[in-house]
């Protein structure tokens, strides 16, 4: 049985002071193989966290976490991870980046330098190849590490808000380069984001998270990936459907946000 | 007085050529991007040191030396009015019995390193003889005007005016290229005019520095050439901080990475930080005395605790996306250790490296002050102890520029083997 199933995960982090924050409560969450999933909610929501715990980085206080049929305990190559920033490795080449996750396994030269450009040529770096990291735009950046995640060949992919350090016009080009990756490759996906048209651009499902205790909030299934594969994403936002569910997120986005923000008053 | 003078030069200088270079030269060189700024005061990036400015600036205090001294390399009328040379007379009265008499005394006032004697005088008449003294630039002396007189100071004669002006023990009367102070016993005591110069005693002009550089290059200093004076001060720096660095670092990746050392070691890395390594001469002397072994060690801690405190941070600096990255890219504990952790921390390692350079190389300067057979510090204080005033600045410019040569060393290597520092 293949997909990646989260059974009543628990997050709860004792603080010093005595009290506690439960950022994760009773989740539970069912994704097939080469599902794509966006994920939205209010920051503090414990998206992170979900996130974290997924890729193995975090343990749950309760819960269960499969992929593939057996349950998952720590990191591991098969649940590739990409970050907003700051993940390179500086002191290698664009080239050595991507081919990290194979040197790790030991795959002979030969193999790995073809694998490298292959990879480097689907994401557009095939003249960036022996530049430094640190010489590379944000968006270029984060081409590498979507190259340098796919070369390693994971069940999923773990991005958390991979676009969010981007300026607009690049993040455009990068949404349909994620949508072309997940089309290509088949992986299962979960992006987390921050904003509300990325997740329905980038979300064949998408779930909603709410705070305190962090847990999920309303589900949707979307046409909106399987349109925007291959087409102008400006496009598919004029799709009829497109708006209303746009402003039916925020509003729900916002009304969170307005009840934190009259708690922490009444609180104060 | 003397110093303020020079401050004053010094100011003048420092304006009088900015006003020259920045408002006339340079108003005639071409215009580069910083200079359409229109905002450059409190915009860092537009402050770039003025070439002329740094030529100037060092050309000036040769010059200052220069005129203090003064050096032959300058033109004369550029000099600091000298001390008096050469021949120079006043006259005394003496009054004896309600009678006076006038005696001429004439002064030799010879350079320190021609000894001179006193200059045969004719004795003349009356009863205050004539009388002739030498005296040493920058010295004075006392004259007993009245040992040949027929009428001594122990006759009841006494010394009443010089050169005519009326004079009481105590009081100085100015005379010609000097002046004379006539002491409580009554003894004229010539002071030759000293001038504005340096005496070469304490500050030697350069040229006689660059002789004695060349003297110390050819003959060497207490038994030792001067390069290996140099190279055993280089040779204990770099030995006690390649020890230092070898035992810190790892000492320092083990606090980053491990509860057990860090709470092991945080307590005596953190206290000994702060102890200056001066502090520890003399223990080390106690315990090691001042062979090679005493010092190396001295430097070994020196830069042992700047090496491991270097070497933790930049362990505990790494981004934890970058591990938790290459976990999920399948690496082992080694292999993040090896492929991330060590080279995240290189240029942390490399800013420690640099300041434990310039700190071993202060420190080795002072133990080899306090006892050395060799060295750069043992030379300046042997040197000094001789008055050698020329061996003690040709050593304190040879030890700053090597500091200066071992800090753009370390920054050129540090350019070539960690070109990402600071691109993170
Ligand atoms: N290591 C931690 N210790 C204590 N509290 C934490 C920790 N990590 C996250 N939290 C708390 O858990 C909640 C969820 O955080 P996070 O998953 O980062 O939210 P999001 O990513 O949705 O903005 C927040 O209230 C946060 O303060
Ligand atoms: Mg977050």
């Amino acid at each position: 049985m293949t997909g990646l199933v989260l059974t009543d995960v628990s997050m709860r982090f004792d603080l010093p002071n005595g009290t506690f924050v439960q950022a994760l409560e009773n989740v539970s969450l069912d994704m097939k193989a080469g599902e794509l999933l966006s994920v939205l909610g209010p920051s503090g929501c414990g998206k992170t966290t979900l996130l974290n715990i997924v890729a193995g980085f975090l343990a749950q206080t309760s819960g269960k976490i499969e992929l593939n049929g057996h349950e998952i305990h720590g990191p591991d190559a098969e649940r590739g991870m990409v970050f907003q920033k700051g993940a390179l490795f500086e002191w290698m080449s664009v080239r050595e980046n991507v081919g990290f996750g194979p040197s790790m396994k030991g795959m002979p030269r030969g193999e790995k330098t073809e694998k490298v450009d292959h990879l480097l040529d689907i994401v557009g770096l095939q003249d960036f190849k022996e530049k430094a990291v640190y010489e590379l735009s944000g968006g270029m950046q984060q081409r590498v590490a979507l190259a340098r995640c796919l070369a390693n060949e994971p069940d999923v992919i773990l991005m958390d808000e991979p676009l969010g350090a981007l300026d607009a016009l690049t993040r455009e080009k990068m949404q349909s380069l994620v949508l072309k990756l997940w089309k290509e490759t088949g992986k299962t996906i979960i992006l987390i984001t921050h904003s509300v048209e990325e997740a329905l651009l980038l979300g064949e499902r998408l779930i909603v998270m709410a705070p305190r205790p962090g847990r999920i909030h309303k589900e949707y299934r979307l046409p909106f990936a399987e349109l925007g594969v291959g087409a102008d994403l400006r496009e598919v936002k004029k799709h009829a459907e497109f708006g209303p569910r746009r402003e039916e997120i925020l509003a729900m986005i916002w009304d969170m946000e307005e009840e934190i923000m009259g708690r922490t008053e009444n609180a104060s | 007085m003397t110093g303020l003078f020079v401050l004053f030069i010094y100011v003048g200088i420092f304006v009088g050529s900015f006003f020259v270079v920045t408002k006339v030269v340079q108003k005639a060189t071409p215009q580069d991007y910083t200079s359409l700024k229109t905002v450059t005061f409190g915009d860092e990036s537009a402050v770039r040191p003025n070439r002329f400015a740094g030529v100037l600036s060092i050309l000036t205090l040769f010059v200052i030396w220069g005129m203090f001294t003064g050096s032959s390399l300058l033109p004369r009328f550029l000099h600091a009015p000298a001390p008096f040379v050469g021949t120079t007379e006043f006259t005394y009265t003496a009054e004896a019995d309600g009678s006076q008499d006038d005696g001429t005394v004439t002064v030799v006032v010879y350079p320190r390193e021609v000894e001179t004697d006193a200059p045969e005088v004719d004795p003349g008449d009356g009863f205050a003889k004539n009388d002739s003294a030498a005296i040493a630039q920058w010295r004075t002396g006392l004259i007993r005007v009245d040992s040949n007189d027929e009428i001594g100071r122990g006759d009841g004669a006494t010394v009443v005016a010089i050169n005519g002006t009326p004079i009481a023990p105590g009081e100085t009367v100015q005379v010609d290229n000097g002046a004379v102070t006539l002491s409580d016993k009554g003894t004229p005591n010539f002071a030759p005019y000293r001038g504005w110069q340096m005496e070469p005693l304490y500050l030697p002009p350069p040229e006689e520095v660059w002789k004695r550089t060349m003297n110390v290059i050819s003959d060497g200093f207490r038994n030792f050439t001067l390069w290996q004076h140099l190279g055993y001060s280089l040779f204990r720096v770099i030995a006690g901080f390649l020890l230092g660095a070898l035992v810190g670092i790892p000492l320092g990746y083990a606090m980053g990475l491990s509860n057990w050392f860090r709470g092991w070691f945080d307590p005596i890395v953190e206290f000994m930080r702060p102890v200056p390594p001066l502090a520890l001469i003399p223990l080390v002397i106690i315990w090691f005395g001042i062979g090679e072994v005493g010092k190396i060690i001295l430097l070994f801690l020196a830069a042992l605790w700047i090496m491991a405190i270097a070497a933790r941070s930049g362990v505990s600096g790494v981004n934890i996306s970058k591990v938790h990255a290459a976990y999920s890219l399948g690496a082992s504990k080694w292999q993040i250790m090896r492929h991330v952790i060590v080279p995240n921390s290189l240029p942390e390692i490399f800013t420690g490296a640099r300041v434990a350079m310039g700190v071993c190389w202060g420190t080795v300067v002072a133990a080899e002050l306090v006892a050395a057979e060799q060295g750069a510090g043992m030379m300046i204080m042997v040197a000094s102890r001789f008055q050698n005033t020329d061996i003690v600045i040709l050593g304190i410019i040879l030890i700053g520029i090597i500091g200066f040569g071992i800090d753009m060393l370390m920054r050129q290597a540090e350019k070539w083997l960690v070109p990402w520092k600071g691109k993170a």
